[in-house]
């Protein structure tokens, strides 16, 4: 062990130093070149090595992504769309794209929801509940989906009939006289995939709660001001005054927490791994690649992902363009 | 989580903040309505967690026969309350060894993103070149785009080169992941900064390195920090990433550790899958408590721009 820590704390110090030595060492290949090329050259320098990662991480994996996905699951072989139809044409991939399609309609409208109702009530408190309150939301945020699945295990737990329940919504409801459910079987109007669903809003609401709660402080004062003294009454502030000017923020909370919907995986596979009808598309691909050994279906199946992501990057692109020609 | 990762990033440019004054000196609006909603959301919120850590104290059997609200109303199981399941988790479920890798991915793979996007959002903001309004675009575009993309071919080249579950070969794609982000959030603060103070600095003779080290790079603290947390935890909590790079074995950190010797073991029961939860999240939201205004100012300051 102090051996695993001496040669961890090794690797550590030589890989920061060695990221600190490239960055000294293209600067002082800059400043070997001659007068303006010196100047001309160390911006690009500057963002080598940031563009390195980012092409050999993400732009080359894209277009080799799209090509394995037109081969065989070695990647040895063409097979033109075949990836795409068998896994469109399977009912088992279909159920996954409307559980993912679920996912995606209810999690990212709960989450702004919430995350609004709670910056919006505790901005009435006084400071010390108001900080505390916020704190106890925004908390699972640095709780990892595995310790969300032990942290949930103890809510969903299954005991048969007769055993002493130690899932809290097991024992709430034999405490009631029902008989316990196996909840996260249970796949009638996707119940179960609605209690994974929980998890993750669990984990989401509170970094809503913070980004709308500094715009909703951020709304000036006189224009609430203003309303009261046209005889608005509360509701009518909210709805009139206040979401309109912070209608920016509410969608980029929305858009933001739909990306990260789109790519849920951890959840789902820590909990039940796809089973039961609560398979979605990141499990998928998890489970084709290492338990198919299907290089092809598994990029068949990021490339559609993908797709399904350019409306999003274009509107974030195009927002962008906005707030800079703005700035 | 891993969802949250682009959460950030188009979290922070958009919106432009007004800054007023505090509420004080309004009448207070704290009705019954608001605060009993607040308490009953606050208590759904950490029911969960009290019950992780209840259960992690308690020895096997009555965790594994009695529910952990139990012990509010059987104060003699109180006295069997003790830490020997941490003791078991992280002797005998490898969680030990686990952490310390978790601690060699995290690290590197917070403090190298941080140095290579500050140099990029350093190009970015005080450098004049051409292609710089593309080349940033091209970095908002990445920000949506899935890692999912890059494991099919780059497990390939990792296997080829026989560098997967090596820590380096963690940390550069966990590098690749944040870079956007990294240089989206510290280019759009820096962006904030007096151009002024680095012209002059520029007229007294420093070089861009110097000005880099000493003056942006001080001045960026809040935004560095902020990423710095951000990254810790996206790091610390990812299990995806750590599945297909590492894998179960002698380099796996702790969320693999977590589901394959605990959470997967039919036979570890609940008093030891809680107490490895707790030892896998403890971490994380000490650094997030205490980290916590700084985090939530960077977050809500990238906004300021402008």
């Amino acid at each position: 062990m102090v051996l695993k820590i001496l040669n961890t704390l090794i690797t550590v110090g030589v890989g920061i130093l060695a990221a600190l030595v490239l960055y000294w060492l293209l600067n002082k290949l800059a400043e070997l070149l001659p007068g303006p090329w010196e100047d001309r050259v160390k911006p690009f320098l500057y963002i080598l090595p940031a563009y390195a990662a980012l092409v050999f991480y993400l732009v080359y994996p894209a277009v080799q992504t799209v090509v394995f996905s037109f081969a065989n699951p070695t990647s040895t072989e063409w097979v033109g769309w075949d990836n795409y139809t068998q896994l469109l044409q399977s009912e088992s991939f279909q159920d996954t794209l409307f559980n993912t399609l679920l996912w995606m309609i209810v999690v990212p409208v709960v989450v702004v929801a919430l995350g609004l109702a709670m910056a919006v009530l505790a901005d009435r408190l006084n400071p010390r509940w108001e900080s505390t309150s916020k704190t106890v939301i925004f908390l699972p945020m640095a709780i990892s989906a595995v310790g969300a699945g032990v942290v949930w295990g103890l809510i969903y737990d299954y005991r048969p009939e007769g055993r002493e329940q130690i899932g809290l919504q097991n024992a709430i409801i034999t405490a009631l006289g029902f008989d316990p459910v196996a909840w996260l079987q249970v796949d009638e109007f996707h119940i179960n995939s609605f209690f994974l669903m929980i998890m993750l809003m669990w984990a989401q609401v509170g970094f809503s709660m913070v980004l709308l709660s500094a715009a909703v402080k951020g709304v000036p004062e006189d224009t609430l001001e203003a309303a009261r003294i046209d005889g608005a009454n509360e509701r009518d502030i909210f709805f009139r005054v206040v979401v309109p000017q912070i209608w920016g923020t509410v969608l980029t909370v929305y858009v933001t927490t739909l990306i990260g919907v789109m790519k849920i995986f951890d959840i789902v596979y820590v909990m039940t791994n796809g089973g039961f009808n609560t398979n979605v598309v990141g499990n998928e691909f998890f489970n084709q690649l290492f338990s198919n050994f299907n290089n092809g279906a598994a990029a068949a199946i990021v490339v559609m992902l993908m797709l399904a992501t350019v409306p999003i990057m274009i509107y974030q692109v195009r927002n962008f363009r906005r707030e800079e020609s703005m700035a | 989580m891993t969802s949250t990762q682009t959460t950030m990033a188009a979290a922070t440019p958009t919106e432009k903040t007004r800054r007023k004054s505090s509420r004080e000196g309004q009448p207070q609006k704290a009705g019954w309505f608001a605060r009993i909603v607040v308490l009953i959301l606050c208590f759904l919120w950490i029911v969960p967690v009290v019950g992780l850590f209840l259960t992690s104290f308690r020895p096997r059997d009555d965790a594994n026969e009695s529910g952990w609200w139990t012990l509010f109303w059987t104060p003699s199981a109180w006295s069997r309350l003790s830490l020997d399941n941490y003791v078991t988790a992280w002797n005998d479920a490898g969680l030990d060894v686990a952490f310390v890798n978790t601690l060699a991915i995290a690290l590197p793979a917070t403090f190298i993103p941080i140095l290579v996007a500050a140099f990029a959002a350093y190009a970015f903001t005080f450098m004049e070149f051409p292609g710089r309004n593309f080349l940033f675009l091209a970095v908002v575009s990445l920000l949506v785009v899935p890692n999912y993309i890059a494991f099919v071919p780059i497990l390939r080249i990792y296997s080829d080169l026989e560098i997967a579950g090596t820590f380096p070969a963690v940390w550069l794609a966990h590098i690749g992941f944040g870079m956007s982000l990294a240089i989206y959030i510290l280019r759009n603060y820096m962006a904030t900064l007096p151009k002024s103070l680095i012209e002059s600095a520029k007229i007294d003779g420093a070089s861009h390195f110097q000005t880099f080290f000493r003056l942006v790079l001080p001045m960026s603290v809040p935004a560095l920090a902020a990423f710095a947390i951000f990254q810790f935890l996206w790091v610390w909590n990812d299990l995806l990433v750590a599945l297909i790079f590492v894998g179960p074995g002698d380099n796996a950190p702790i969320t693999v550790a977590l589901r394959n010797n605990l959470m997967g073991q039919a036979g570890a029961g609940q008093h030891l899958v809680t107490a490895g939860g707790f030892i896998s999240m403890i971490l994380p939201i000490v650094v997030f408590l205490f980290m916590q205004r700084f985090f939530v100012r960077g977050l809500t300051a990238g906004a300021v721009k402008g």
